[in-house]
């Protein structure tokens, strides 16, 4: 079984829009949304739940008002600022460290369980979905994003799928570590501006950090041609292999707005039977579509889509 | 007056809108708190100088003392300490440098030393505004110690701008978590809203005062601002969908510079917030 993950950096470079799509191309795959701070992926996918399960996360401290005598040494020992003036614990700040039932004399604190999120186990129209969602401003969402990987893979051994898609969240940090680490392929969408250079860089850089074969793809590349350039140049330099360069194009939102993948959104509307729906950059729709009375936009962005997935199939097979 | 710009959704415009919104009123503070990837500076092209390293103080175990009585592995709740047979491992990574193994150590057997995990940055020019970064290291996970430590650069008596990182977990907690004022930054599309939506909850939560920015205004369809006029949630400004803005983003030059009358748009925005008459600016 192969994993491979999305990322970006930069948030809103079209990782999910991209995922979406593969979801439509991939033929025997697993998906799962690894972004569980803001997960958008299930607004295309429309998944059937068949499993929900709560996510126990880190503890958190709770002050028995009995036996506290509010000497504030939990405070003093708390790293975190998680504990006020007034001895209570502010549970967004509360790392769960426990230390706070260390340092206190009359035993008034106790660590309890709490509810950090949720993992779904679902059926979409493309096959099984692994998610989840985070608790508004909840910790760990790095181990929520590990307990969504779990379930991908029970399911892939479930449904015998050979392939895992994961969408990765923004950034850099403790989240997307969890949604990379272990995985064969990183996909790295990329956007030719100022911010998404500086951000392209530093998941470069994180995936070559924790060992793991990257790749990059640029998303409204022709915005700005001479920063497509500069993110070509220092990909070759890093032996970062680019795999595409999609056109700026309102399909992208035009699909959204629908709650299609721009895959179906492209094929529904040139009306493309479904055995064509796969590759639809080497159907006659796209060929033709001049013909039409409103021509397909959008082909070169769906062609270079399909042609991204094929070497991604390539790479990982 | 701390006002934080932040969104569920990234790429959504947050960084558009502190930078632009820094350089339209005076003497303002700028905090780039998306220290993950800070953008803030490639707008700003400042030198900058290092303030501080953020370090989190990680366990030593003194091999002299050590018991190999497992106390300090059993306690601690990231799993930075396993008790072998040969001694204490230790696994820095994965140590939130909350000091419990200390604590519970009978022996006196550990101590302490700083692994500096990111930086606290600040920009050499002064006038006509202060600008501070926090910067994670790459392959580390707690982004929350460096914004916190950042924070602490804050000066409460001027106005500072929080540019907060995506998302609605610990990061953002951290970043908005005590500002007076929260400017969300969103676009009109189904995973904008749905994002929006989200970030609305935190700022709920957390009790911030809250109005709200359309980006890209024109994409999509008004579904936001016909949740934001039932829900009475000001809308502070409009960008639009404007292929120049785009060009002058991707080139790294704050449109405020280029296009006339946004300088005043946004210092307009900025007086509302300050003087808490918001809430008339555009609903009405």
């Amino acid at each position: 079984m192969k994993q491979l993950a999305i990322i970006s950096g930069k948030g809103g470079s079209g990782k999910t829009t991209l995922t979406a799509a593969f979801a439509s191309l991939a033929k025997n795959a697993v998906l799962a949304d690894c972004d569980v701070d803001a997960s958008d992926m299930h607004l295309i996918l429309k998944p059937e739940i068949q499993e929900e399960e709560d996510y126990l996360g880190l503890e958190v401290a709770s002050i028995d008002p009995e036996l506290c005598t509010g000497c504030g040494k939990c405070r003093e020992a708390c790293r975190f600022g998680a504990i006020s003036a007034d001895i209570t614990i502010n549970q967004y700040s509360c790392e769960g460290c426990a230390v706070c039932t260390v340092a206190c004399p009359e035993n008034a604190v106790s660590m309890k369980p709490r509810i950090s999120g949720q993992v779904f186990s679902s059926k979409t129209r493309f096959g099984p979905f692994a998610h989840a969602k985070l608790g508004i401003g909840e910790e760990a969402s790095g181990k929520l994003v590990s307990a969504a990987r779990e379930r991908a893979i029970k399911l892939a051994e479930q449904y015998t799928k050979d392939l895992i898609i994961i969408d990765g969240p923004p950034g850099i940090g403790c989240p997307v570590i969890a949604a990379i680490t272990g995985t064969d392929l990183v996909l790295a969408v990329s956007e030719p501006t100022v911010s998404g250079i500086h951000d392209l860089k530093r998941v470069i850089e994180l995936a070559k950090h924790f060992r793991i074969p990257v790749t990059v793809c640029i998303n409204k590349f022709d915005i700005n041609e001479v920063n497509s350039l500069t993110i070509e140049k220092f990909c070759a330099e890093a032996g970062v292999p680019v795999l595409g360069r999609l056109p700026y194009d309102d399909i992208t939102t035009r699909a959204m707005m629908r709650e299609e993948t721009v895959i179906e959104y492209a094929a529904r509307e040139c009306s493309l039977s479904k055995e064509n729906v796969s590759f639809p950059a080497k159907s006659p729709c796209f060929e033709n579509s001049h013909e039409h009375e409103e021509p397909v936009k959008g082909r070169d962005f769906v062609s270079e889509v399909c042609k991204i997935w094929e070497q991604l199939e390539e790479r990982l097979s | 007056m701390k006002i934080a710009i932040a969104s569920g959704k990234g790429g959504t415009g947050k960084t558009t809108v502190a930078v632009n919104l820094v350089l339209s009123v005076e003497g303002m503070q700028l905090f780039d708190c998306d220290v993950e990837e800070p953008n803030c500076n490639l707008f700003l092209g400042q030198e900058l100088e290092k303030v501080e390293d953020v370090s989190c103080p990680v366990p030593v175990i003194d091999s002299d003392k050590c018991t190999l009585c497992g106390k300090c592995a059993t306690f601690c709740r990231y799993n930075a300490l396993a008790a072998l047979p040969t001694g204490i491992m230790v696994f820095p990574f994965l140590c939130h440098g909350c000091g419990g193994c200390g604590l519970v150590c009978p022996e006196g057997a550990v101590q302490e030393e700083p692994r500096v995990l990111g930086v606290v940055e600040k920009g050499k020019t002064t006038a006509p505004l202060e600008f501070y970064r926090g910067l994670l290291n790459i392959g580390e996970a707690m982004a929350t110690l460096v914004i916190r430590t950042l924070q602490e650069h804050i000066d409460a008596s001027r106005p500072a701008i929080i540019d907060s990182p995506p998302g609605v977990a610990c990061p953002v907690i951290a970043a908005v978590g005590n500002a007076d004022y929260c400017v969300l930054v969103t676009e009109s599309t189904p995973f904008g809203f749905h994002d929006f939506k989200l970030a609305v909850e935190v700022v709920k939560l957390m009790k911030i005062p809250f109005g709200v920015v359309i980006n890209r205004d024109g994409l999509g369809d008004s579904r936001v601002e016909d949740f934001c006029r039932a829900e009475k949630i000001p809308i502070l400004l409009k960008i639009p969908n404007d292929m120049r803005i785009a060009r002058l983003y991707s080139e790294g030059i704050p449109f405020v510079e280029e296009m006339p009358g946004w300088k005043e748009k946004f210092a307009a925005m900025f007086k509302a917030i300050e003087s808490g008459s918001e809430s008339g600016v555009m609903n009405a």
